[in-house]
């Protein structure tokens, strides 16, 4: 069995499970983190075509995320656009044209450059979400969004919900794999790799990065669409740096230049912040010693270190067996 | 616009730009010497204004106390730059996180400790006068901030021009690995530079305190203005830093004034003509 089989055999499966996981009796509680860990794994995966496959590594992408989830929220409360398709499109188009202005901006440097820009554009779009209060309600946020229906088919419950996000994630892993094994994926990896000799072969790196950002906008403004319908609530955190962080912790803890490797980051990071602020108070102090292990003892992420430490396991075990 | 609103402003935009420098200035040197983007530094400033407002309520004198907020962060900062920060230094991006993480278990630890709500800090008695030329009335204390912060910008430039630190300093700037070849301590530079940085950043804390205020979430607000300072002035230039800060700080009080619910988003403006016009900021070299 080829190892290319074996993944399609694992992801098969996974989608199925996934599929009959609100079926079977699964509390309606770990249906909703799931719903939430489909959404952050399309922000995260839409960082990694920047971070993984372009060599940018981008600290506003956030800022687009919440984009697109103001978008919804301001769409529905002022505008009255509530219909799915078209909010969906509204959000995508806010998250791309940001981008577009933040390209022009921080592409203008590169490397540590491009992340001390982007932190800085990220912290004033969150300043505009936090103190433009006539159109962002300021630290309240803006409530009263409404989950649409698709169609004929009515999501406004939970599990409904569900099986929107999975499929939104599902559609965007598979776009996303499909644009990084595209020709324009091989030369965003050669612009990864030594962008000087892209340059010197006649590509324009500052254009490929540009079309780069501008595509990770769209699914990330995708995510902040559903995000706040998810939450049914809009608020500035979801778009402050901290946020952008714990996206960018998904993708390492995930295995930077995997895609697949976001899903189980963004598992991990939902579950973890949920179950500790169910235990304790501090858990944002939790999550900063996790910042520390992360990038210290999992550069690598989740995809290198799980069968690294299982071959261990097994390598060790006829050792510890013998004395 | 009176010569009232203006005078007030400026001088108000003066001194929060002088408060922005002693952040600013430890964020731009350890740039440019380690490579490391220190997200904890204004988190830094807020652990200072706490532990000064501290001692300040059991009734020390308001200076000492200062640095003393200032001598606590620096003890803190060295700790973690010598267990962890320190092996990161030509890794921009694990070093960011780590700091991240940092300023996390930091802010939150603030927060167990002095709780949510908001402390004013009352400036030293000496100085809570104002001085009245003709209409315009300026608050002594945001004077005395101003001559404060230059004086350490001072003490900065001449350390670093006059003495043989400073020249171990601008050399590992100007090339690490030749300064290192030369049997140059270069790793002593760095930790004396992040000790700094964190010293200046602490003694801030309380000295911005009558002006800042001290809650939790301060050090989220003023990180924007931390980095757009290194932006426009130029990463890891000192000159670029202290310039830097006056304009954030000027454009910042009158962004305040005249738009108060866009103030952020005016920042953006000389940010956006920066990177348009000269990429490496207003002192910076060429990458």
């Amino acid at each position: 069995m080829t190892l290319q089989r074996r993944w399609l055999i694992a992801a098969g499966a996974g989608f199925i499970v996934a599929l009959v996981l609100p079926r079977v009796g699964v509390p309606t509680f770990y249906i909703s983190l799931l719903t939430q860990a489909w959404i952050y794994a399309i922000v995260a995966m839409s960082l990694d075509l920047l971070v993984g496959f372009t060599g940018l590594v981008n600290f506003s992408q956030a800022a687009l995320f919440g984009v697109g989830a103001y978008a919804v929220a301001i769409a529905a409360t002022r505008y009255h656009v509530v219909d799915f398709f078209p909010v969906v499109c509204i959000g995508i188009i806010a998250a791309v044209v940001t981008a577009a202005i933040f390209g022009l901006v921080a592409l203008r440097s590169e490397g540590v450059g491009f992340i001390i820009i982007t932190i800085a554009l990220n912290e004033i779009v969150w300043g505009l979400a936090y103190q433009w209060v006539s159109v962002s309600g300021g630290d309240n946020g803006i409530t009263g969004i409404v989950r649409p229906p698709v169609g004929p088919f009515d999501v406004s419950a939970n599990t409904g919900y569900y099986y929107v996000c999975l499929a939104f994630f599902v559609i965007s892993l598979i776009l996303l794999s499909i644009i990084v094994r595209s020709p324009f994926g091989l030369v965003l990896k050669g612009v990864r790799e030594t962008p000087r000799r892209m340059r010197a072969l006649g590509y324009n790196v500052w254009l490929y990065r540009y079309f780069a950002m501008m595509i990770s906008a769209g699914f990330a403004g995708l995510a902040g669409v559903l995000f706040a319908w998810y939450n049914q609530f809009v608020g500035p955190t979801s778009l402050s740096l901290d946020q952008s962080t714990q996206i960018l912790i998904m993708v390492i803890l995930g295995g930077i230049g995997t895609l697949y490797g976001q899903l189980f980051g963004a598992l991990v990071v939902v579950f973890l912040s949920n179950e500790l602020s169910a235990v304790t108070q501090r858990w944002e102090m939790v999550l900063g010693v996790v910042y520390f292990v992360v990038v210290m003892y999992a550069p690598g992420g989740l995809v290198v270190l799980v069968p690294r430490l299982w071959a261990r396991l097994r390598g060790l075990r006829p050792a510890v067996e013998r004395t | 616009m009176d010569l009232r609103f203006f005078a007030q402003n400026a001088l108000g935009g003066l001194a929060y730009g002088s408060l922005l420098f002693l952040i600013a200035s430890g964020l731009t040197l350890v740039f440019g010497l380690m490579r490391i983007i220190n997200l904890a530094q204004t988190a830094f400033y807020l652990l200072g204004a706490y532990v000064g407002l501290t001692l300040v309520a059991h009734g020390f004198d308001f200076w000492l106390s200062s640095v003393a907020g200032g001598v606590v962060t620096m003890v803190l900062g060295l700790a973690v730059y010598s267990a962890f920060l320190h092996r990161y230094h030509a890794d921009p991006l694990t070093s960011l996180l780590l700091t991240l993480g940092f300023a996390l278990i930091l802010d939150d630890g603030i927060l167990a400790l002095w709780g949510g709500d908001p402390r004013s800090v009352s400036p030293p008695p000496m100085l809570r006068g104002s001085i009245q030329i003709g209409t315009l009335v300026f608050p002594e204390y945001w004077l005395a901030v101003i001559a404060i912060s230059f004086t350490v910008a001072a003490i900065m430039f001449v350390s670093l021009r006059r003495t043989m630190l400073g020249v171990i300093i601008r050399a590992s700037v100007d090339d690490e690995e030749m300064a290192r070849g030369l049997g140059v301590d270069v790793n002593r530079a760095f930790y004396v530079v992040f000790a700094a940085g964190a010293l200046i950043a602490g003694i801030g804390g309380l000295l911005g305190g009558p002006i800042t205020s001290a809650y939790p979430g301060l050090d989220g607000e003023l990180t924007p203005l931390a980095f757009a300072v290194v932006i426009v002035g130029g990463m890891g230039s000192l000159t670029g830093a202290l310039v830097g800060s006056i304009l954030i700080g000027l454009v910042n009080a009158f962004g305040k004034a005249m738009f108060p619910e866009l103030s952020y988003f005016t920042i953006f403006v000389p940010v956006a003509l920066i990177m348009a016009f000269r990429p490496q900021g207003l002192f910076g070299r060429k990458q």
